[in-house]
């Protein structure tokens, strides 16, 4: 009986694919440069000083939205505080004809890719499922079933280069999905059709209150890609310079047509998997404190202003943005949307069936006879 | 000139593919093998690996691939081997594929053919000849049609493969070797349409997909009892066109609905429902369903005692004929009949 030596691997390819032992790390937990990795440049103090931004107004985004579900203003929000250096590292990473496939987490790279906010809430405000347009914005509807987007992600990216297009997709994923089969097949038929796709894995520990040692076996959620054929990689997920060079890195090797890659960021989710969860059931203050101490953001603004791209009034002025930001966001978000409940027959078909019509005729003749208080009979008075 | 039912569906896939580069052909053995059925013999071929392919063995990953083509502006076709084996797609069918129009406010069409092969009838063993269409017919946003002539089966799925929403194709398998002297292309009448595929006056059948054979020699059979049958064949399950089986409903009072699936809240219930809501008044006698019992699909050589005979359809059709005698006849042994008891318990 032999053993496969590394260099069976290697001719196989195999070690090729594998990640690198520890994470990949550039800045370490004080926010100093580690040095560097020839596999992954450091990107420009501009690009982290843009990241910075996005950042900065990114979190403050999530503490608002927070904050308007407590008002009642959000039926749920599941935040990414903590998270902001993967949310934002992806979308920067891309151009802006390639395609992301959201979470319900994603909420913060989506405001980073630009999508108006309010339209980013509206699935968790209730007035209608996906707020944005996904053709304009090619960002995919933020995705609730677990893991399912994936496939889409893979789909979408071959289909784009079956019509001779170099757009690339990523799909985001949380650690707990990576259980899900949609996901295994997703990245085994990315890797079968060269799919240019970039899988980032943004593990924070916890699927709502499983951890992660309950979720896999696996040393690493970066190894998955693997057995799969798929080229991977594992990055300090708060480490917003790591996170930048790796999905840069990612995107590229999708793009120059070497297939998909995956990526495993090791980071934390700060606060409730949504509003309705009590996370201290599950996880120890001593260990939310630990991360505390890793904060992408300090991280990064540590580093800015040591390198001297950041001062105190530029950091000023990023807060100033984001208050503003905020300030906006509040205010649009306290005026109810103006629903119209007979649009609801109109989107479950290119042309609604006779059913379809006959149900909507039930609801017209209903709020007819009906008018309620702030609605038709509010008008009616005026 | 003689065309089999396969060979209709794969010439209208033939057709689609020449005339529109986005539509695309994928699944299980579609590629080289031409499919287990062959309806995608030869595609290959004709059109390269770009436009017909094998994907891994995985279901919910051909047609979560499907949903990302589609996104990506393509019109996949996909195939699912058999009946049973789409399960494992049931999430990306009825979570995406049905519902990506309407999360996005019609933003993002879904124009995705789903091809299941369905029904028995051909001795297949467990897993292999399941009914699933009340499943995608309960899910908004699906279309689910079942071609039963061979007319049909290729203008249908020309028109599923044009249609912006998605389509799921049921093909029942025991029908894919059925011939008929048709010139393709063949044209037929469009989705929502029922057609009535033979006259009568006394009772309406009403049949779709593998049952619609059944229920044409039933009616036959049943001109030699002195009873005239209206065969109404669906073609689609959804969109339902109500105004078709309804008026010939109101014409000739009495209504028999057939279907190979299991009874117990099957797509027969749905149109029993539908018809004395709306027909009551020209009711002589209950709507009954004749329907295969509510069992797990019986191995091979027991299918014939599930399966809706002529002798069954013509047991329901005899018990609609008693006008005057409105008494005990309704709960009369009717489960040995293999008529479905549910439908009958409100009249008892």
């Amino acid at each position: 009986m032999t053993t496969t030596s590394e260099s069976d691997l290697s001719t196989r390819g195999a070690t090729r694919l594998l990640p690198s032992t520890d994470p990949v790390r550039l800045l370490d937990e004080q926010g100093r440069r580690t040095g560097d990795d020839d596999r992954y440049p450091a990107p420009s103090d501009t690009d982290l000083l843009e990241m910075y931004r996005r950042m900065v107004v990114g979190r403050r985004f999530d503490v608002q939205a927070t904050a308007l579900t407590k008002q009642g203003r959000l039926a749920v929000y599941p935040s990414a505080r903590g998270q902001e250096a993967c949310q934002v590292s992806a979308v920067m990473a891309v151009r802006d004809d390639d395609w992301v496939f959201p979470t319900y987490r994603e909420s913060m790279a989506l405001v980073a890719r630009g999508i108006d906010p309010v339209q980013v809430l509206t699935l968790l405000r209730g007035d209608w499922h996906c707020g944005y347009d996904p053709v304009a914005t090619r960002t995919a509807p933020q995705c609730t079933p677990l893991a399912t987007q994936t496939v889409h992600a893979a789909g979408l990216a071959y289909g784009e280069s079956l019509q001779g297009r170099d757009t690339v997709a990523v799909a985001f994923i949380g650690d707990g999905a990576t259980s899900e089969g949609d996901f295994h097949e997703a990245v085994n038929f990315a890797a079968v059709f060269k799919a240019p796709v970039v899988f980032l894995v943004q593990n924070n520990r916890y699927a709502i209150s499983v951890p992660l040692a309950k979720q896999t076996a696996a040393p690493s959620l970066a190894y998955k890609g693997v057995g799969y054929g798929v080229e991977s990689e594992q990055v300090d997920g708060n480490d917003p310079v790591a996170m930048l060079a790796v999905m840069r890195r990612a995107v590229e090797h999708a793009r120059s047509g070497h297939g998909p890659f995956l990526v495993e960021a090791h980071t934390y989710r700060m606060d409730a998997h949504t509003n309705a969860d009590d996370p201290t059931r599950y996880r120890d203050a001593a260990e939310v404190e630990a991360w505390a101490g890793r904060d992408p953001l300090t991280r990064l603004e540590a580093y800015l202003r040591s390198a001297g791209v950041l001062d105190d009034a530029g950091a000023e002025a990023v807060r100033a943005q984001a208050e503003s930001f905020a300030a906006d966001l509040r205010t649009r978000m306290n005026t109810d949307p103006d629903l119209d409940p007979l649009e609801l027959f109109e989107h479950v078909y290119a042309t609604p069936t006779t059913q379809l019509l006959e149900q909507r005729e039930q609801v017209r003749a209903e709020m007819e006879a009906e008018p309620d208080a702030e609605g038709t009979a509010e008008e009616d008075h005026r | 000139m003689s065309t089999t039912f396969a060979k209709a569906l794969n010439t209208a896939l033939r057709d689609a593919m020449s005339e529109d580069e986005r539509v695309l052909v994928l699944g299980e053995d579609v590629g080289r093998l031409g499919g287990v059925f062959r309806v995608t013999d030869g595609l290959m071929d004709q059109f390269g690996e770009k436009r017909c392919f094998d994907t891994p063995l995985a279901e919910a990953g051909i047609v979560g691939f499907a949903v990302g083509l589609a996104m990506s502006g393509m019109r996949p076709v996909v195939e699912m081997q058999f009946d049973a084996f789409a399960y494992p797609a049931f999430e990306q069918i009825t979570s995406h594929v049905a519902k990506l129009r309407n999360r996005t406010r019609g933003a993002v069409g879904m124009p995705i053919v789903v091809r299941v092969p369905f029904a028995g009838g051909i001795g297949g063993v467990e897993h292999h000849s399941d009914s699933s269409e009340a499943y995608y017919a309960h899910t908004p946003g699906l279309k689910v049609v079942t071609p039963a002539t061979v007319e049909d089966a290729y203008s249908l799925l020309r028109e599923a493969i044009a249609d912006p929403d998605p389509v799921v194709f049921m093909e029942p398998k025991r029908l894919y070797w059925s011939s008929a002297d048709v010139e393709l292309p063949a044209a037929a009448p469009p989705f929502g349409q029922a057609v009535v595929r033979r006259r009568g006056n006394d009772v309406t059948l009403v049949a779709y997909g593998p049952t619609v054979p059944v229920a044409i020699e039933a009616a036959e059979a049943a001109r030699e009892e002195g009873w005239d049958v209206e065969v109404v064949d669906l073609r689609t399950v959804v969109p339902f066109d109500d105004e078709t089986v309804l008026a010939s409903v109101r014409r000739t009072g009495r209504c028999v609905v057939l279907q190979e699936a299991q009874g117990f809240a099957g797509v027969g219930a749905e149109i029993a429902a539908r018809v004395q809501e709306r027909a009551f008044h020209s009711l002589h006698a209950p709507v009954l369903r004749v329907s295969g019992f509510d069992i797990p699909y019986p191995a091979p050589k027991l299918e014939h005692v599930h399966l809706p005979d002529v002798d069954r359809v013509l047991d329901a059709v005899a018990r609609l004929q008693w006008d005057d005698e409105p008494d005990t006849r309704w709960t009369r042994g009717l489960d040995g009949h293999g008529l479905t008891g549910a439908g009958l318990g409100g009249v008892a």
